[in-house]
């Protein structure tokens, strides 16, 4: 169906508590030299900005943003609602002072994870149709018009 | 279960239904149906599931205006939380080079060291484009690089001019540099600088006759400034645009005749050119019901460009209008104006807006990958 939340295929085999990773991270290479360290840090490593909120359920989360604002909270928050699969989405900016925004995810099926990184891939969809579309209708207008630059 | 299941029995919505729910009515008083509400489960048994697809076949762009500083286009299809993340993008996410830092190493006219800095902050700055776009990168720590930091240079002292007439009352005249302009910063490349920004790409300000300071004679001004990357969101100096704002499509509707002298004043109630006036048809005249009946010849009001329509209500506040006319505006129509401060051209702009917000989703994308769950 189309507009649906992709399911993550079930994980074949139990991982060893060993070998799991603490987080899905990618894991650091191993070096650790202290000149070398400092190479690494000028490679600038993301530092995490998404958390899942205690008291989530799978298909009831809210997620915490750290250092974004109402520009993707919106748009985040009208297309994850364009899916089917969601009982409930909305956003909020606890505190105007604090670089936090919250999102709250409810589904009727699948996984509240999904439904966001559904939404994530949506939005990125819609810019390159955004893109491609202003990009065709500004050369028309500019050869109508004999607009060079 | 999902409520969006298709039920069986749900007629497709009309053109007029369609209509209505992309209008939101503007009233005497009230403004209504302001909220979108294509989503699922909100009509029984319609699919209001985002597709791409579907996006695009109901997505449009038109061109009103593209000046290099200035573009006019209209957004339709879309809904109003990614227009505005497209709008407040423009603003405040798209990097600028501007004065960041001021060293005054001697300043003796009457405009204070801190008031002079703020000044030279707002200036606006052009410059090469591969330079600023891909060469140029974000200040990090406290040491200054060719590629994080651009030196600019203001010394001038204001003299008398002994050419002019003792009698000379005109400042400008009778002393040299008595006005400080934009036009006297003298930019100094360094390192790798020089390849990017000289000749034509060298930093300049866009506009050279930006009035900075006034002087008298023995006044002297005389400072180096230093000019980082920096966001709209952290000071409105660092924002490409001058104004980036939409507005709806304004609709009008007349919903019964206006005639004869009204049909006048209704056109005088919206900015010209957006109500016309034509003469009843004969055909018109003889057809029963149309409220045309008997007036073959006289002028009526037609609506001819709503988009240069205000949105002033005026027409509302007269009584023999009443019932005869519904304001409205398109719910996913969005007149978009993009006015450049110089340092990009305005469409190419807009197209950086798109590409922004695309990457920051795609970072999200990867942050919700790496997140402990």
């Amino acid at each position: 169906m189309p507009g649906r939340t992709k399911k993550d295929e079930p994980t074949a085999q139990d991982t060893n508590m060993e070998d799991a990773p603490p987080s899905a991270q990618p894991e650091a290479e191993e070096v650790d030299t202290e000149d070398q360290e400092e190479v690494q840090e000028e490679e600038e490593i993301e530092p995490q900005r998404v958390r899942i909120l205690p008291g989530s359920t799978d298909t009831a989360a809210s997620f915490e943003f750290v250092d974004e604002g109402h520009t993707v909270g919106n748009a985040l928050r009208y297309i994850i609602m364009k899916n089917p699969d969601v009982e409930f989405c909305a956003y909020s900016i606890p505190h105007p002072s604090e670089p936090k925004m919250n999102l709250r995810i409810q589904t009727y099926d699948g996984l509240a994870v999904d439904a966001l990184k559904k939404g994530l891939a949506d939005l990125q969809d819609i810019c390159d149709v955004v893109t491609d579309e202003f990009t065709t209708k500004k050369d028309q207008f500019n050869a109508e018009h004999g607009i060079v630059r | 279960m999902a409520p969006s299941t298709k039920a069986q029995w749900a007629q497709p919505p009309s053109k007029e239904e369609l209509e209505r729910r992309n209008t939101v009515n503007i009233n005497k008083e009230t403004v209504t149906n302001t909220v979108s509400t294509d989503f699922p489960g909100h009509f029984p048994g319609e699919d209001h599931a985002f597709s791409i697809d579907r996006f695009q076949s109901g997505f449009d762009i038109t061109f009103h205006q593209n000046d290099q500083f200035h573009a006019s286009f209209s957004l339709v299809g879309i809904d109003a939380s990614l227009a505005n993340a497209f709008r407040r993008i423009l603003i405040a996410e798209i990097p600028t080079l501007a004065i960041e830092n001021v060293f005054i190493t001697n300043n003796t006219s009457v405009i204070q060291d801190e008031v002079l800095a703020h000044r030279l902050g707002l200036i606006p700055f052009k410059g090469g484009r591969e330079g600023l776009r891909n060469f140029l990168r974000f200040k990090k720590g406290e040491d200054a690089q060719d590629y994080d930091t651009v030196q600019l240079d203001l010394n001038v002292t204001c003299t008398v001019n002994t050419d002019a007439s003792p009698n000379e009352t005109d400042p400008l005249k009778a002393y040299h540099n008595a006005h400080v302009y934009a036009k006297d910063i003298t930019f100094t490349p360094q390192g790798r600088q020089e390849q990017y920004f000289s000749g034509e790409d060298a930093i300049v300000p866009v506009n050279p006759d930006i009035l900075i300071a006034k002087m008298r004679p023995r006044q002297t001004i005389e400072l180096s400034m230093y000019m980082n990357l920096g966001v709209g969101s952290d000071h409105s100096k660092f924002s490409p645009v001058a104004t980036a704002s939409y507005r709806l499509m304004p609709t009008i509707k007349i919903t019964k005749p206006i005639i004869g002298a009204d049909a006048q004043k209704f056109a005088n109630c919206f900015p010209e050119g957006v109500i016309g006036l034509e003469k009843v048809s004969k055909k018109e005249a003889g057809q029963r019901g149309s409220g045309y009946e008997g007036h073959a010849g006289e002028l009526k009001a037609v609506v001819v460009d709503p988009m240069r329509d205000t949105v002033s209500r005026e027409c509302l506040r007269h009584e023999e209008f009443e019932g005869k006319v519904q304001l409205g505006r398109r719910r996913d129509h969005f007149i978009f104006s993009v006015e450049s401060t110089g340092q990009w051209d305005s469409d190419e702009l807009f197209l950086e807006a798109v590409k922004k917000l695309k990457q920051k989703c795609k970072k999200l994308e990867d942050q919700v990958d790496n997140m402990v769950r």
